[in-house]
């Protein structure tokens, strides 16, 4: 992008996060500045005349009228190369590693990858080849799990007149030429893209692959596929950063992107710590070789929260290109949303419902729209999915972050407080959350064992029957209840110890591959057929009860880590 | 200090809100010195920097000022404190200035009390054990060094006597490396006192910092209280090396002088008319705790909350739950039963408990017993409530043990004196007596090798 003509202007308001600033004849809107003596980043938000508004990606404090501000003629973009993989930034693209000091300082820039680093690329394309936008041209291995793909940036269509050959270069190396509208294009392994600009694509398909996450209550009843949208809402202490830590390290997408947008800065701190450690459940390499971090923590400026989820969509994106399915977990939005509507308050906007802008439903619907499974530039397969954690104040679903997203995605795992309280986690709530993927995946886990669906089925129905029982029960207590009755209530205990909760603190506990769920499930569904069978013949549900198999079939997630352990227990209850 | 000061005129008040006349000159946050006629002098912050005005927040209020009677000195520099070791054994005021009538510490340095943001790559992730002699805490809601814990609480209810009690015991007998930071935020002074009584009881009183901003304080001064006292706290931890433990009590009234002064600027409301911004406010107060990588010291914050009405989804308790690193929940049920400390133990969580229990830190039982205790207690609770309605005679028997357990967990476990400080294992060891009213088969969170090794005297026999 050329900047000949960079706007310089002068503030004349600081007014918080916001800052007006007149001079600035020629000022875009979207366009991003410095703002100060010491340059801190802004984008511009209003443009009115030759005076603009910016929102400021920093802290303000100290800053003056007449100070500068300068235009730097492009839109907030980051940077797309080898070398993202691995990397915590801040909501701005700014590595967080290498930083001097223990502080975030105002105004820093970095490199977002390592300019000097060299790089073994591999050609796959060869001169005179037809490049289009988005074609691989060659490759370099970024970590042992990603192989980048070198692509042709959107916007270069032409004959290749030059390859590098194989060797070593680095990202801002030419390691192509192309002819465009008789102009020779330089191409590196590096672009640029404005984050607020989806990335194309060539056209969208229906999904029909899960997401695993090795989270029983998930891919059993509420699955997500891959390209899939998805929130997660829940009051404070319900599980919402648990369960994404989970699906970050458990899911079997080939690159995470992980945004803590206005959260806990211990909580990246703990992903900092075990994404090194953590196996990923298919290749065996570290989660951290298929990783990115983005950490905007709630005591970090509230503008760059706002950006940071782009930022997180758009680095997901660049993956999905590369024919990959790439993971954007976003933690949490209701922080994105309520910069929004500081931002909005400052520019004294118009509010809507609770003080936050008009567009606010607008600009969720686009953001869940980048998710989806598709058909890349180059012709291949990627998705981008998206998991979003929604933080409703006093835990109220009927707030606007949350009405608004649950419009837009395709799957919602509302987490239940008093589920949370009893320690039931992960505290999704089965009887209200709801998944449209549960029915397209069907044809999936069918492969995984072909009475998968009705083993499903009947334990839905469990629990199903459970609520309406446990409302008697309540009113009555469980004594009207006929012994068929109470064996329903057992077995719904028994789903719920032995299924549904899964620990995420648990070695073998906390990632379930989809045959170990479909055998735990599948346990429970048999111990209770066979129980209903002997309570027809005059058995009481308190014999049942102490069956040791009782106890044995509810601890089997922790105990039992093989196929061949749980063949012998169902014999076990076979031969009950 | 500035060399620039340059003084200014009022042109409007509005509450403690002040709009000056300032060209230009003035930084936003800045801090501005207001001279009344008659010479008493008062502190003020910049709101909102313009070329030609600029709103002041003034701490004190604006009671007595006119737009003709007072001068305004611009500063040049937000509001700082200069920090040292001499910090220790004082009593300041709800800005910092002396109130115990000896001179203003020589600072090593002047820090300004927004704190900076400190890098999420730079923290360590905290994990080590405070004992804090109390079982409820420690056994289930344990707190971690570096961790930031509040007390949700309600008139009446004991929380300064646990908060006291805890910064009593977890720091006693840690020699020279601790060090208690007190914040009183328009709290009464016999609050204040309370404490300060109890810091000297047990002989911390020199290991500590007072700042008291009190009930009869100016409210706006409360926005800067915690940033100031958290600016000792930062120092004492992050430069001296200390394990800091900061109180902050109440924090309720912290929010409402933020919504005062929110109104008063006719910002669009939030929730129950507080700004939109009141969880990024104090999302900078608590997020200013924690341990950073290859430093010695740690802070840990202990703040105490009143809910209004009892209500937890008010917006302070809901938004600074949402920040710290879980809640400690009072009940008024329990209070009224007798049980000290009144603790909700379902309400209430401990965030980072799961790194800093377990073998070779407490006790390789501590999670399981834990886990146990809130499956089981949670399931008492639907048994007592279901004999409320039954009666107990309507409770089938397997359930009645439930009865039997949560009365015991109450008024064993939980229950204690406020003066005595059990260690780990005597906890856990209450906590496996209490768990032995159920049977064995009701401990499903406990493994074999768990209960072959603390089950005491239960189920000796069984393994051959
Ligand atoms: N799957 C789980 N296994 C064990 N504990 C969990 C699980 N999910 C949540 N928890 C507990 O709940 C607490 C709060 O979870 P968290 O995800 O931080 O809540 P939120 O982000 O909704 O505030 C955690 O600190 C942990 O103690
Ligand atoms: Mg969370």
């Amino acid at each position: 992008m050329r900047s000949e003509e960079v706007a310089k202007g002068k503030i004349i308001e600081v007014r918080g996060t916001v800052v007006k600033a007149s001079g600035l004849s020629g000022i875009k809107m979207n366009e991003m500045v410095r703002v100060g003596e010491l340059g801190l980043i802004g984008e511009v938000v209003r443009v009115e005349g030759d005076n603009a508004f910016i929102q400021v990606y920093e802290f303000t404090t100290a800053l003056k009228p007449f100070e500068p501000v300068i235009g730097l003629g492009e839109p907030l973009s980051v940077v797309l190369a080898p070398g993202l993989i691995g990397n915590i930034y801040d909501g701005l693209q700014r590595p967080l590693s290498t930083l001097e000091g223990f502080n975030v300082s105002r105004g820093y820039s970095a490199d977002p990858v390592n300019y000097s680093k060299k790089w073994r690329f591999v050609p796959s394309a060869k001169v005179g080849d037809d490049l289009a936008p988005g074609r691989k041209i060659g490759y370099v291995d970024e970590t042992t799990l990603i192989r980048h793909y070198v692509l042709a940036p959107p916007n270069v269509r032409g004959k290749l007149t030059y390859i590098a050959p194989e060797g070593d270069y680095t990202v801002l190396d030419k390691v192509a030429e192309v002819e465009m509208d008789g102009e020779r294009l330089e191409i590196s392994m590096m672009q640029k893209w404005p984050v607020r600009l989806p990335r194309p694509f060539n056209e969208r398909l229906q999904a029909s692959e899960p997401l695993i996450t090795g989270q029983r209550i998930i891919d059993t009843f509420f699955p997500i596929a891959k390209g899939g949208s998805v929130a997660v809402p829940g009051g404070f202490g319900t599980g919402k950063t648990v369960l994404l830590h989970q699906i970050a390290s458990w899911a079997n997408s080939r690159v995470v992107i992980y945004v803590g947008c206005g959260e806990r800065g211990n909580e990246m701190v703990e992903l900092l710590k075990t994404f090194p450690q953590l196996k990923d459940p298919i290749s065996g390499r570290p989660v951290m070789e298929k990783s990115i971090m983005i950490a905007n923590t709630s005591n970090m400026p509230v503008a760059a929260r706002e950006a940071s989820v782009y930022v997180g969509v758009t680095l997901a994106e660049y993956y999905r290109d590369m024919g990959y399915d790439a993971l954007l977990l976003a933690d949490s939005t209701s922080r994105w949303a309520e910069a929004l509507r500081e931002i909005s308050g400052r520019l004294e906007e118009i509010p809507a419902e609770e003080g936050y802008p008009s567009y606010l439903a607008s600009r969720i619907a686009a953001f869940y729209e980048r998710a989806g499974y598709v058909r890349t530039l180059s012709g291949e397969l990627g998705s981008v999915s998206i998991i979003g954690a929604v933080s409703p104040p006093g835990g109220d679903f009927t707030e606007p972050v949350t009405t608004h997203t649950l419009r837009y995605v395709k799957a919602f795992w509302l987490l239940d407080p008093n589920l949370a309280y009893s320690r039931h986690y992960p505290a999704v709530n089965w009887i209200t959350s709801y998944s449209i993927y549960s029915r397209e995946l069907e044809g999936w886990w069918s492969r995984v064992a072909e009475d998968f669906k009705s083993v499903k089925g009947k334990a839905m129905d469990i629990l199903v029957k459970e609520e309406e029982l446990r409302n008697i029960v309540r009113l009555l207590g469980p004594d009207v209840l006929p012994e068929e009755q109470k064996m329903t209530l057992e077995a719904a205990t028994m789903i719920r110890e032995g299924f549904l909760k899964q620990s995420a603190y648990h070695e073998v506990d906390r990632y379930s591959p989809p045959e170990i769920q479909y055998y735990l499930l599948k346990l429970i569904i048999m111990f209770y057929e066979r129980a209903l069978d002997k309570i027809k013949k005059g058995s009481k549900v308190d014999e049942i009860r102490s069956n040791p198999l009782y106890l044995r079939i509810i601890r089997a997630k922790y105990e039992i880590k093989d196929k061949d352990g749980f063949d012998a227990l169902i014999k076990e209850v076979e031969a009950m | 200090m500035s060399g620039s000061v340059s003084y200014s005129s009022v042109v409007g008040i509005r509450g403690p809100l002040m709009i000056i006349r300032s060209d230009g000159r003035l930084g936003y946050e800045e801090l501005v010195e207001i001279e009344v006629a008659g010479g008493e002098r008062r502190l003020g912050r910049v709101l909102q920097a313009g070329s030609e005005l600029a709103v002041i927040e003034v701490f004190e209020g604006t009671q007595g000022i006119a737009t003709n009677n007072v001068k305004v000195k611009f500063i040049g520099k937000p509001l700082e404190l200069p920090v040292s070791n001499e910090l220790l054994g004082r009593v300041f005021d709800g800005l910092g200035r002396p109130l115990d009538g000896m001179p203003e510490p020589v600072g090593k340095e002047e820090w300004d009390i927004n704190g900076l943001v400190l890098n999420p790559y730079k923290r360590e992730y905290p994990d080590e054990f405070i004992q804090t002699g109390v079982s409820v805490i420690d056994g289930m809601l344990s707190l971690i060094r570096g961790q930031k814990l509040p007390i949700f609480s309600g008139s009446g209810l004991p929380h300064d006597a646990m908060a006291a009690q805890i910064a009593r015991q977890s720091t006693i007998a840690r020699g020279e490396e601790f060090a208690v930071v007190f914040a009183a935020i328009g709290v009464p002074a016999d609050t204040a006192m309370f404490f300060r009584g109890e810091l000297e009881r047990s002989g911390a009183l020199r290991r500590s910092v007072l700042f008291l901003n009190l009930a009869e304080d100016p409210a706006v001064e409360r926005i800067v209280t915690p940033r100031v006292a958290l600016t000792a706290a930062e120092y004492l931890a992050f430069e001296e090396g200390m394990h800091v433990l900061a109180i902050l009590t109440d924090m309720t009234n912290y929010g409402e002088a933020l919504r005062e002064i929110s109104i008063l600027r006719d910002e669009v409301p939030s929730r129950r008319g507080y700004p939109g911004y009141l969880y990024t406010d104090l999302a900078t107060i608590f997020e200013r705790s924690g341990r950073i990588t290859g430093k010695k010291g740690s802070l840990t914050q202990l703040p105490i909350l009143s809910m209004p009405a009892d209500d937890i989804t008010h917006p302070i308790p809901d938004l600074t739950a949402y920040i710290t690193e879980g809640q400690i929940v009072l009940s008024k049920d329990l209070y009224h039963k007798g049980v000290y400390p009144p603790v909700n133990v379902l309400m209430s969580l401990s965030r980072l408990m799961k790194d800093g229990v377990g073998k070779g830190k407490t006790r390789q039982d501590h999670k399981e017993v834990s886990d146990q205790l809130y499956n089981s207690y949670a399931k008492a609770m639907e048994v007592r409530a279901l004999a409320e309605i039954v009666g107990e005679e309507g409770v089938p028997e397997s359930s009645k043990k439930y009865l039997a357990f949560a009365e015991r967990f109450e008024r064993e476990f939980i229950n204690q004196g406020q003066y005595e400080n059990r260690d780990i294992e005597t906890t856990l060891n209450i906590a496996w007596d209490v768990l032995s009213t159920l049977p064995e088969s009701e401990l499903v969170n406990i493994s074999e090798e768990n209960k072959r090794l603390f089950m005491k005297g239960i189920k000796a026999e069984a393994k051959p």
